[in-house]
């Protein structure tokens, strides 16, 4: 039984539209219906399951449907259809026995008290959470070292740099040993050495503790830092599951190789590559692996050209996933 | 229980880091109490009493009034509403609380605050200068303190329905300014309840508002006692009651239908 299963779900934003006042928000309350009310659907068909100790990357552009995702998967929200099971639970009926078993971030609010000291929230998650005296010490004193925490601990949050305030965060949502972890782009506005320091603590969490994670973001670095599997939705569709690897051969898998010539060539080709670009004597030739391999393509144009030098690049995922934003899957 | 305490104890802190904020309250509360006292005075000139109120006890009524301002915070407080449009309620929310008690707990704290900070020193403004009377035995003072519990606890409620209401409509602010033009009123506040036409009064009185200020500034003035004063603190338990009840109804359902705002 996976940790997590998601099967056809769906979820409709039923927007009503703004006007009449305190007096319309009134009716609208009390009739439920009220004028003009339009459906978004935020979440279409979406089916997915994610194992014990999976670290899987749930992408996908802006308004794709992945904070609506994963606020069902929370509980926090009630899908339209479909259904939800996390460790045996239904999040929505469930949702306060889930909430021992889960850990949430989301990375553009807190969930820190923002005018008293980090720690000060922590110990409310003690009680929160009923973590016993002496595990709660363990913990926060791992969690410190680990995030370190320690120069800001008695700080008040609002003082706190968001790199700061985001392993708070962290530590806030880990502190009762959570089997999943959702984070909702943990790295969101962070520089590169703090988001580096929220990787490795991810990393080391998952492989040491097994603790199942679930992580939505737009920098693919992260992705290919820490997920071997992502999803990629969009319009709250499903798009693609699988290896974070295999992506990038499969889909638009064009690997690239920059040629420098050793003097100007009027049209050059290559059969099995394409000419993507040229400057001067510089040439960008994108080729598949299925058509030609690397060696045999550069053999191709020694023999035809006078080469000054070669420089041979891998797909990125950054592209792929840009092109899937794009055009669809291939 | 611990939680709720743990939350009551952090909210008492975070007002506490506004010291300034307190000070320019306690300044407005102090000037109101002034103007509002000078009209009473102007009132009552020539006239020794006026529906069971002397001009002491007119005087007292305003004093305390002004300071249960703050403690009851009838006026205006979106604080839930804000985390429900920003979406910030989805944290509270993915955890094993209740939610209802949480914000209890959050909003006693905020009261205790609240009642040391301003109700007590418009109360020392009041003896100082106008020298109000205060209650003269150790059973009025508890019976009074049991009874401004149970009107912050109510009004506490009020709010938090107002508040929840955010789950269905974005324009909690006007429905929160329909409510208070009402409690200025009814609840006794501007004018105690007692100087009100007699058929009004007959109305206002079985209201919950009036449970709000007018019960507890009853109990202060000590014009109720023994089996009148058990029935003024039993109507308040009994409206106590009746809110918390709908409040917990009202977030059933608003919890049902969850939406949060915002990515
Ligand atoms: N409470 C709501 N009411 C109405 N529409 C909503 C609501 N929440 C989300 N939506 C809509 O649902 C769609 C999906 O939103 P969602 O926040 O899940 O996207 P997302 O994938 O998290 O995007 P982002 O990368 O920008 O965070 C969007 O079109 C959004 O406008
Ligand atoms: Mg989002």
């Amino acid at each position: 039984m996976p940790l997590v299963h998601v099967e056809h779900l769906q979820k409709r934003f039923r927007v009503a539209e703004r006007g009449g006042g305190p007096l319309g928000a009134l009716r609208r309350v009390i009739s439920r219906e009220g004028r003009g009310v339009r459906e978004v659907a935020a979440v279409e068909d979406i089916s997915f399951a994610i194992g014990r100790g999976e670290m899987v990357a749930y992408v996908g552009p802006n308004g794709a449907g992945k904070s609506t995702t994963i606020k069902m998967l929370t509980g926090i929200l009630v899908p339209s259809g479909g259904s939800v099971v996390v460790d045996g639970l239904i999040p929505w009926r469930q949702r306060t026995m889930l909430a021992a078993r889960i850990g949430v971030v989301f990375g553009q609010r807190t969930q820190l008290w923002w005018d008293l000291p980090l720690i000060e929230s922590l110990r409310l998650l003690r009680h929160i959470y009923k973590v016993p005296e002496g595990r709660y010490r363990e913990k926060l004193a791992r969690l410190t070292d680990l995030l370190d925490l320690g120069p800001f601990l008695d700080r008040p949050v609002r003082q706190l740099s968001l790199g700061q305030r985001m392993r708070g965060d962290l530590a806030a949502s880990l502190l009762h040993d959570p089997k999943i972890l959702y984070l909702d782009e943990p790295t969101i506005g962070l520089d590169v050495v703090a988001k580096e320091r929220i990787r490795t603590f991810l990393l080391d969490l998952n492989r040491r503790e097994g603790v199942t994670v679930l992580l939505t973001t737009h920098d693919m670095a992260d992705i290919s830092r820490l997920c071997e599997r992502m999803l990629i939705i969009d319009h709250g569709k499903l798009l693609y599951d699988g290896g974070v690897g295999a992506i990038a051969e499969r889909y638009g898998g064009e690997r690239r190789l920059v040629v420098d010539l050793a003097e100007d060539v009027a049209a050059p080709a290559v059969p099995g590559a394409r000419l993507e670009r040229r400057e001067g004597t510089r040439l960008w030739l994108s080729f598949r692996r299925e058509e030609i391999g690397a060696p045999a393509l550069i053999a191709a144009l020694t023999a035809r050209y006078a080469i000054r030098d070669l420089t041979l690049e891998e797909p990125d995922i950054e592209a792929v996933v840009r092109r899937i934003y794009e055009e669809g899957l291939p | 229980m611990r939680v709720y305490l743990e939350a009551a104890r952090m909210s008492y802190r975070c007002y506490r880091t506004y010291g300034a904020a307190t000070l320019a309250g306690l300044a407005t509360n102090g000037f109101f109490g002034l103007l509002r006292s000078s009209v009473f005075i102007a009132f009552y000139e020539g006239r020794p009493i006026a529906e069971g109120y002397t001009l002491d006890d007119a005087l007292t009524y305003v004093w305390l009034t002004q300071g249960m301002i703050m403690p009851l915070f009838l006026w205006g407080w979106l604080e839930i509403a804000d985390t429900i449009r920003s979406g910030s309620i989805a944290s509270d929310l993915a955890k094993p609380l209740d939610y209802f008690g949480f914000w209890l707990g959050r909003d006693l704290g905020r009261a205790a605050y609240h009642i040391l900070y301003r109700w007590l020193p418009t109360i020392l403004i009041g003896l100082i200068f106008f020298g109000i009377g205060l209650p003269g035995s150790a059973l009025a003072w508890l019976a009074f303190a049991l009874s401004f519990l149970l009107a912050i606890v109510l009004s506490f409620c009020l709010r938090f329905m107002i508040n929840v209401v955010g789950f269905w409509t974005t324009d909690v602010r006007g429905i929160m300014g329909m409510v208070l033009l009402f409690v200025n009123f009814l609840t006794g506040f501007l004018v105690p309840l007692e100087f009100f036409p007699p058929a009004l009064r007959a109305i206002v009185t079985e209201l919950p508002f009036a449970a709000m200020i007018s019960i507890p500034n009853k109990i202060f003035l000590e014009q109720a006692q023994g089996r009148d004063l058990l029935l003024l603190l039993g109507r308040q338990l009994f409206w106590v009651v009746v809110f918390v009840g709908a409040a917990w109804l009202l977030l059933r359902s608003a919890t049902r239908k969850l939406v949060v705002q915002g990515g």
